[in-house]
């Protein structure tokens, strides 16, 4: 382990960032992890001060100040309310990429990390290797949800209720398309996102049948890769640099109008984090790309001029929609996936309370702190209950994965969809 | 460093997962809201029953380890930064909302509850508690009673002071004192409440308070009026209240603060307006919509270029949005932002206004000013980075100019902020040598061995 003078000099580079909270307090009144613990080091202010602290040398304690930085959801709230405008998110990530090249990553994560998602194709093969042998370790729990657990006890999965790997995942069914405009005169590129295809791959068909109806071409390259966001929330700036090489070679061609994705997660680490995040040599082409990606609901919506449909099916149900953090509070949009369920046939959209407080996903938080995440989880699941809606809908698969989790542990017999799949149905039945 | 073994005699107290000393997390109690230097303390507990807090209390007075309780932590003058190596007494986890009693119109609560938690709960039963401290979104009504905290309804409504009407808390050796009572009138023992609140946590710590609450008004309405003189726009603020008009806001921002909420919120500010007035009116659909019109034509014939008046709610909202905007504005320009609250006599202001552009002149610094118009209370704000040293002297000195120009003007160093460690050496100045012996013998009498949040109010001998 390095000095604990030369990790001050490298928290210094996050210096001028660090000095723009005034400590006011306010993230408190959003932090979903802290209204669960109720910890001044569970909330940003507390984690700011710390990595101060670092820095001044007040102090000589890393690895407990990255086991608190660790102990977070990324879920942007906290920068979303702070009166300062604090880049809470680019430091952390910066801060976790600083203390993991100071501590080195766990050899659970190194193995994760290094040796499977950074090789997109090995990464491939071993979750279709596991979506063959599930079904002998799992079984079925709520048909509704659609939702599985263990068969017998396991300290991995604990009481989870979760949504299985796909049996042939989406990469498999469509590896690559290339098509031009149709009557829209747009075509978009799409990033498919790990979870839509090793888990929801209803969530990519349906992106591509709406498409089609609208007349928009589309570019779907082959062998896609991960946005890199697990790498970097875990420090592990090497393989988020591999990766986003790895997508931008991709995408560098296709002559697309924009880059969509269904995934909240990966439309805002492409948009928000990849041009901060990116190494000199690939900046500008991450930040070119960046402007021109958005997530589908919003392209729907902004760019299409979606129509309300009428309903040939006669079917009904009351939709909730519950915001992500990655589409409203790093990227604003919260109107537009409302819009798109509005414009289903169909479907009443009615509101639950506190529709964009977190679903306490988190990615890895959730592998780390599941009693937290479950505490979190478990309170959106009431308030997903209370509205009486027979459908959750939401726009990105992680979310997905969490709320499944929890209504199907609290028993409710409530659909989980992204809005894209409502519409995609009501286009074709 | 406090011995493992009276830590052991904490964690009995109020569990294994409540009691922290890892350096770590120690480090995050070393700070308030307030620009002053972080202090380390020794331990960190969490009691979640009154019971546990009591014990908690005399555990620390036994064993003479100084003691700081602490809500959210968003006190703006020091009041929760702890001792060094001392206990800070964390209050969130006793947060229940005992009883909301509409008959009565009282509600009794846990220190810890979040001030906006509880308006939020008065409110869904048609009752109304109005004290809005600006960080009601996190703050603990524990905190707001112990800092006597104000907020944007003084006017009309008064302070946190006004709504409290009785408190329990443990003295210094864990024992259970009562004061005041569920009824309006109580005449029965000293009057300790009116002794605890503002007592910044030197006296006691609160176990439970009894707040009186008042009918929810039935109607709201807001408007903006825009002023090319200050002079103009203080003038209108007295002319409203002469004419016996009583509304529940009644806001001010200076030029400076206007350019930067514009520049931030692109909310169609006139940038070059000398001062903008905000101003709310509540109560009787009919009485306020009469007010509402007297109010308009009153700043328009005191010379108001413009006078926007709210139609509907997100009209509201908007002229709101403005106010709200006013802090984060104004934060996001420099890194250090301290805000200071000197108070003066509502017919005052303009001079006071005046007075501050003058001392942002003197040692050339950036202050921006907004604030509670209706009752003096305005918030100069000083723009600065605390790691310039040679300008962090002069804002010091520019400190002490604002105080000293709010004393001659018959005004207060705080209308809601507290004395805590910032103003606690101006304190003689405002008062007299006696208030300050008199306080000390108080706080003599009642903690002996000087452990309740020392060298708060009282400032610690050099």
């Amino acid at each position: 382990m390095a000095s604990m003078d030369a990790l001050a000099r490298l928290m210094r580079e996050l210096e001028d960032q660090l000095v723009v909270c005034m400590r006011c307090g306010m993230c408190q009144s959003v932090c979903p992890v802290f209204d669960q613990t109720g910890r001044e080091a569970d909330v940003a202010r507390g984690k700011l001060a710390l990595l101060n602290g670092l820095m001044e040398q007040m102090f000589d304690d890393p690895q407990g100040v990255y086991q608190r930085l660790n102990k977070c959801l990324l879920c942007g709230s906290c920068a979303a309310n702070c009166p300062s405008g604090v880049s809470v998110q680019e430091i952390f990530l910066k801060a976790r990429a600083i203390l993991t090249g100071f501590m080195g990553l766990s050899p659970a994560k190194r193995l994760i990390l290094k040796g499977m998602l950074a090789n997109p194709r090995l990464f491939d093969r071993l979750t279709e290797w596991g979506a063959r042998f599930q079904k002998i370790f799992t079984r079925p729990v709520n048909d509704i949800v659609g939702t599985s657990c263990a068969r017998v006890m396991s300290p991995l999965i604990q009481d989870r209720h979760f949504r299985t790997l796909a049996p042939v995942p989406f990469h498999r069914q469509v590896p690559a398309i290339d098509r031009p405009a149709g009557k829209s005169g747009l075509k978009v590129a799409i990033f498919t996102g790990c979870l839509i295809d090793k888990m929801f791959p209803a969530i990519a068909h349906s992106t591509i049948k709406v498409l089609d109806h609208l007349g928009v071409g589309i570019f779907l390259p082959e062998n896609q890769g991960c946005c890199g966001i697990p790498a970097l929330s875990s420090g592990d700036l090497p393989t988020f640099q591999k990766l986003l090489c790895h997508s931008l070679e991709r995408f560098n061609q296709g002559g697309f109008d924009f880059l969509i994705t269904a995934c909240a997660t990966c439309t805002s680490t492409i948009h928000e984090v990849w041009p901060k995040m990116a190494d000199a040599r690939n900046r500008d082409a991450a930040t070119q790309l960046a402007r021109r990606t958005m997530d589908i609901n919003q392209f729907l919506i902004k760019e299409t001029h979606l129509r309300p449909l009428t309903n040939s099916t006669g079917k009904t149900c009351t939709v909730t929609y519950h915001d992500p953090c990655h589409l409203k509070k790093s990227l604003k949009v919260f109107n537009e996936p409302r819009a798109v369920i509005e414009a289903t046939p169909g479907c009443k959209l009615t509101e639950m309370a506190e529709p964009d407080w977190c679903c306490g996903m988190g990615g890895s938080f959730n592998l780390q702190y599941y009693d937290i995440s479950k505490g979190i989880g478990m309170k959106k699941a009431a308030q997903i209950q209370d509205t009486g809606a027979n459908v959750l809908a939401t726009g990105c698969p992680a979310c997905m994965i969490q709320i499944s989790d929890m209504l199907s542990q609290a028993g409710a017999k409530i659909a989980v969809r992204h809005p894209i799949e409502l519409l995609a149905e009501a286009l074709y039945e | 460093m406090i011995a493992d073994s009276l830590v052991r005699q904490f964690k009995t107290i109020v569990g294994d997962d409540n009691a922290w000393t890892d350096a770590t997390d120690l480090h995050t109690y070393s700070y308030d809201a307030a620009v002053v230097d972080p202090v380390q303390p020794g331990l960190i507990v969490r009691p979640t029953t009154i019971e546990a807090l009591g014990k908690t209390v005399c555990l620390c007075n036994d064993n003479g380890l100084p003691l700081t309780v602490r809500g959210a932590g968003t006190n703006l003058s020091g009041g929760t930064v702890p001792l060094p190596g001392g206990v800070v007494i964390v209050t969130n986890g006793m947060k229940a909302i005992l009883e909301i009693n509409e008959a009565d119109m009282y509600a009794v609560v846990q220190p810890g509850v979040v001030t906006a938690k509880l308006a939020a709960a008065v409110e869904a039963k048609g009752l109304f508690y109005p004290p809005d401290p600006g960080s009601q979104a996190v703050s603990t009504i524990g905190g707001n009673v112990a800092e006597n905290a104000g907020g944007l309804r003084g006017l009309k409504y008064g302070v946190t002071r006004d709504y409290v009407m009785g408190v329990s808390f443990f003295d210094v050796e864990g024992n259970l004192v009562k004061s005041g009572s569920r009824t309006v009138k109580c005449a029965t023992g000293y009057n300790l409440t009116g002794l605890m609140v503002g007592s910044e946590g030197t006296l006691g710590v609160f176990a439970e308070i009894i707040l009186k609450l008042i009918p929810l008004p039935a109607h709201r309405k807001a408007m903006m009026a825009v002023f090319e003189s200050l002079e103009r726009a203080s003038e209108t603020v007295a002319a409203i209240i002469a004419d016996r008009i009583v509304p529940a806001t009644l806001e001010f921002l200076d030029n400076f603060t206007i350019r930067a909420v514009e520049d931030f919120s692109k909310a169609g500010l006139p940038k070059d307006a000398a001062a903008m007035l905000l101003v709310e009116l509540d109560g009787h659909a009919a009485q306020v919509e009469e007010d509402a019109v007297r109010v308009e034509a009153l700043c328009r014939s005191m010379g108001a270029t413009s006078v926007r008046v709210a139609q509907d709610a997100a009209e509201r909202d908007r002229v709101w949005a403005a106010r709200r905007a006013a802090l984060s504005a104004l934060a996001q320009l420099k890194p250090t932002l301290v805000l200071e609250d000197a108070t003066v006599p509502r017919s005052r202001l303009p001079e006071m206004v005046v007075a501050i552009q003058r001392i942002a002149k003197r040692y050339d610094l950036t202050i921006g000013t907004f604030g509670h118009a209706g009752d003096g209370n305005l918030h100069p704000t000083i723009l600065t980075d605390k790691r310039n040293h040679a300008e962090w002297e002069r804002v010091e000195k520019a400190i002490d100019d604002i105080f000293d120009e709010a004393l001659k003007m018959g005004g207060t160093l705080s209308g809601e902020h507290g004395t805590g460690l910032a103003k606690c050496r101006y304190l003689e100045k405002e008062t007299s040598a006696g208030t300050i012996l008199f306080s000390s013998r108080v706080k003599r009498a009642l903690d002996p061995k000087n452990i309740l949040n020392p060298g708060k109010i009282i400032a610690a001998k050099a």
